[in-house]
């Protein structure tokens, strides 16, 4: 339901509305993308339009209306990026300087791109098979709703310069598709494939539930039971994590997943109080990262210290400070990644392995471990309330 | 000044008049087993603001004849705030202490009126060995309305007066308890109107996560006034919290707002209690 059915996106309808032409267009757009891959296969032209008849007609026209709304969808989504200037994805954030805004001006460009030519084919198509083109009228398919207004434009075109479009407009498109396919992995729109993954595994306990550390309740455990204590009990490597190697393969495909779209961001308290912090920069951070440990694998043919750590070097001990933990970025996420669990594995390790703490909180620290409290009240006026 | 110190201690005086308040210990001393255990958390036991709370809430069960116990002073910090900072030895070290206790006394269900305990005895100790039924006290007060063991005044304090609900991250969001309080303030026959900003969308009072004990990091705006201003821009005469650290983070924002002598934040269950028959 997450995933295919969009829950959380309809948080915010009209934006949810938009998307949802979009992703439906992709999908269902993709009969008729395998369509058009087995005519270039078989040499064919219009395969389908013979065993499906009439069906294929109403599929194709259904494929019009949808092709338009994404065309539609895509441009208010760069008039909400460029013009409007919607806080969260507006070309002047700060956080989405540089590649990040290409990226996502390419992918709507693109979308635009796509579906005009698809429209493009359809029109002149249409309009061969009227003129009585040889091989075009051979698969009769009649106008199709929305195309058939794009004829009168190309009405006065002759019949080899509008063979010329049929063709251009079908081998862009399908070029077009396939470079954009292989752009996917470079991309935040990396999303459209791993958002069902990524929701297919969303953790299913309360949002409030903080992972545990069986490492260190075994540690505690020997030390206050310690006949329980093996004898060959190793130490594990490191407590909390500083790199993108410490974190769990879910926090990783969350940072694959992020289309960074900025509703985390929008809706954490540190970040709308002028903090630091900024989940979707969080993840932005680990999967830059990710590519950079990456790229070190590719050329050394295992990882080799370059000095660079996810914590220090691209995530502050301000930023991780600034979080209350409060679940709104989780909540927010339409594709289920949590930003927070990998803040508080960062927050793990700047204390227990750097010991790195503002005073109030040591000071707190010390007060629960000597008074059983964070406040400095002796345990013995615990009851204090009741006289 | 004087005055509502006056005020203060007749409210005291008159809670302390039904107050009776059992250990575990003595229980068991007595061979006897409360129905609930209330887990009153370290504000509760403290904070002198919070003791109010503790001390309406223990008075409801008291007159609602529900059978409790406290830890009294073996009760010890769940370990909330030191494993949010990060430090997760010094919360394994609380759940280990506070597991064994509760396992000892043979704790089967507990209560508590703090969204933070809730969260970690219901949600992180049973991983550790610790398994409770754990409610919070939004919960049981809404129960104990529906069974008609909690009757209100006719006519009460706040019939027709408007009443937010401020709601906290550890209860909402975190364990989808948004309901709960929101019929408990329902009963009152007040008006509940919404922040702009209300359930799973609803902003942190700025406490969680360790930040209750520690400055905040430089930014604009303190959490807690941009919460505040919400709160009072609804027009409401009353915040309503079920929190004890909202409670105090919101009481700052009144203060800091000079709003204090029009709007008074309260918890839900200091609101029941005034205005139980």
């Amino acid at each position: 339901m997450l995933a295919f059915g969009q829950k959380k996106m309809f948080r915010k309808p009209m934006v949810a509305l938009l998307h949802f032409f979009v992703y439906a267009g992709f999908v269902i757009i993709n009969i008729e993308i395998l369509e058009i891959i087995l005519d270039g296969l078989t040499g064919k032209h219009r395969l389908f339009a013979q065993p499906l008849g009439d069906i294929y007609v109403f599929l194709i026209n259904s494929f019009e209306i949808l092709a338009f709304s994404v065309l539609l969808a895509c441009v208010v989504f760069l008039v909400r990026r460029n013009l409007w200037k919607v806080k969260r994805v507006s070309s002047g954030n700060k956080e989405l300087a540089g590649w990040p805004k290409t990226d996502a001006n390419l992918i709507l460009v693109t979308e635009i791109v796509l579906m005009s030519l698809f429209l493009l084919m359809n029109a002149s198509d249409t309009l061969l098979q009227s003129k009585g083109a040889e091989h075009y009228s051979l698969h009769p398919t009649g106008n199709f709703l929305l195309s058939q207004y794009l004829q009168p434009v190309l009405s006065g075109w002759s019949e080899s310069t509008l063979i010329g479009l049929e063709r251009s407009a079908w081998w862009l498109h399908i070029a077009g598709i396939f470079a954009f396919l292989n752009y996917l992995p470079y991309s935040k729109h990396l999303h459209i494939i791993l958002a069902f993954p990524n929701t297919y595994y969303a953790r299913q306990t309360p949002l409030g539930e903080m992972e545990n550390m069986p490492s260190v309740q075994q540690e505690v455990l020997y030390a206050m039971q310690p006949e329980l204590a093996p004898t060959d009990a190793a130490a594990p490597a490191r407590f909390g994590a500083k790199d993108v190697m410490d974190l769990s393969w879910k926090n990783l495909m969350d940072a694959y997943s992020c289309t960074e779209c900025g509703r985390c961001t929008a809706a954490c308290p540190a970040n709308l109080t002028g903090k630091l912090l900024s989940p979707r920069k969080i993840m932005m951070d680990t999967r830059d990262r990710l590519e950079e440990v990456g790229k070190n694998i590719e050329k050394n043919g295992s990882f080799v210290e370059d000095g660079k750590s996810l914590l220090h070097d691209r995530i502050s001990t301000e930023e991780l400070r600034a979080c209350t933990t409060c679940n709104a970025c989780v909540q927010e996420c339409p594709v289920a990644i949590s930003p927070l669990s990998i803040i508080l594995q960062l927050r793990r390790y700047l204390i227990m392995e750097e010991s790195n703490s503002p005073q109030e909180w040591a000071g707190m620290f010390g007060n629960v471990e000597n008074n059983f409290a964070p406040w400095k009240f002796s345990p013995e006026e615990r009851d204090a309330w009741v006289q | 000044m004087a005055a509502s110190y006056l005020i203060y201690r007749y409210f005291a005086i008159q809670i302390n008049a039904f107050m009776q308040v059992r250990t575990m210990a003595s229980m068991m001393a007595d061979g006897e087993q409360p129905e609930i255990l209330f887990w009153v958390g370290c504000a509760g036991s403290f904070d002198q603001r919070a003791q109010q709370i503790t001390r309406a809430f223990a008075a409801i069960l008291n007159k609602t004849g529900i059978r409790f116990a406290i830890l009294g002073k073996e009760e010890m910090c769940t370990g909330d705030p030191v494993r949010r900072a990060g430090n997760e030895f010094m919360f394994q070290m609380m759940a280990w202490q506070n597991i064994q206790l509760l396992n000892n006394y043979q704790v089967k269900k507990i209560v508590t009126a703090c969204p933070h305990c809730f969260n970690i005895l219901k949600n992180e100790y049973p991983a550790l060995g610790g398994n409770y039924e754990v409610i919070h006290h939004s919960s049981l007060l809404q129960q104990l309305i529906d069974e008609g063991r909690i009757r209100l005044k006719e006519g009460g304090n706040f019939k027709g007066k408007k009443i937010t609900y401020h709601d906290s991250c550890y209860l909402g969001r975190a364990n989808n308890i948004y309901e709960a309080p929101r019929k408990v303030l329902e009963a009152l026959d007040a008006e509940l109107v919404e922040m702009k900003r209300c359930k799973s969308n609803g902003l942190c009072c700025g406490a969680g996560g360790a930040q209750m004990f520690k400055e905040e990091e430089p930014g604009n705006v303190r959490i807690n006034i941009e919460r505040t201003h919400e709160a009072i821009e609804t027009g409401a005469t009353t915040i309503a919290a079920a929190c004890p650290f909202c409670n105090t983070m919101m009481t700052d924002g009144v203060k800091l707002a000079d709003k204090e002598s029009s709007v008074k934040v309260l918890d839900i269950a200091e609101i029941i209690e005034k205005e139980m028959e």
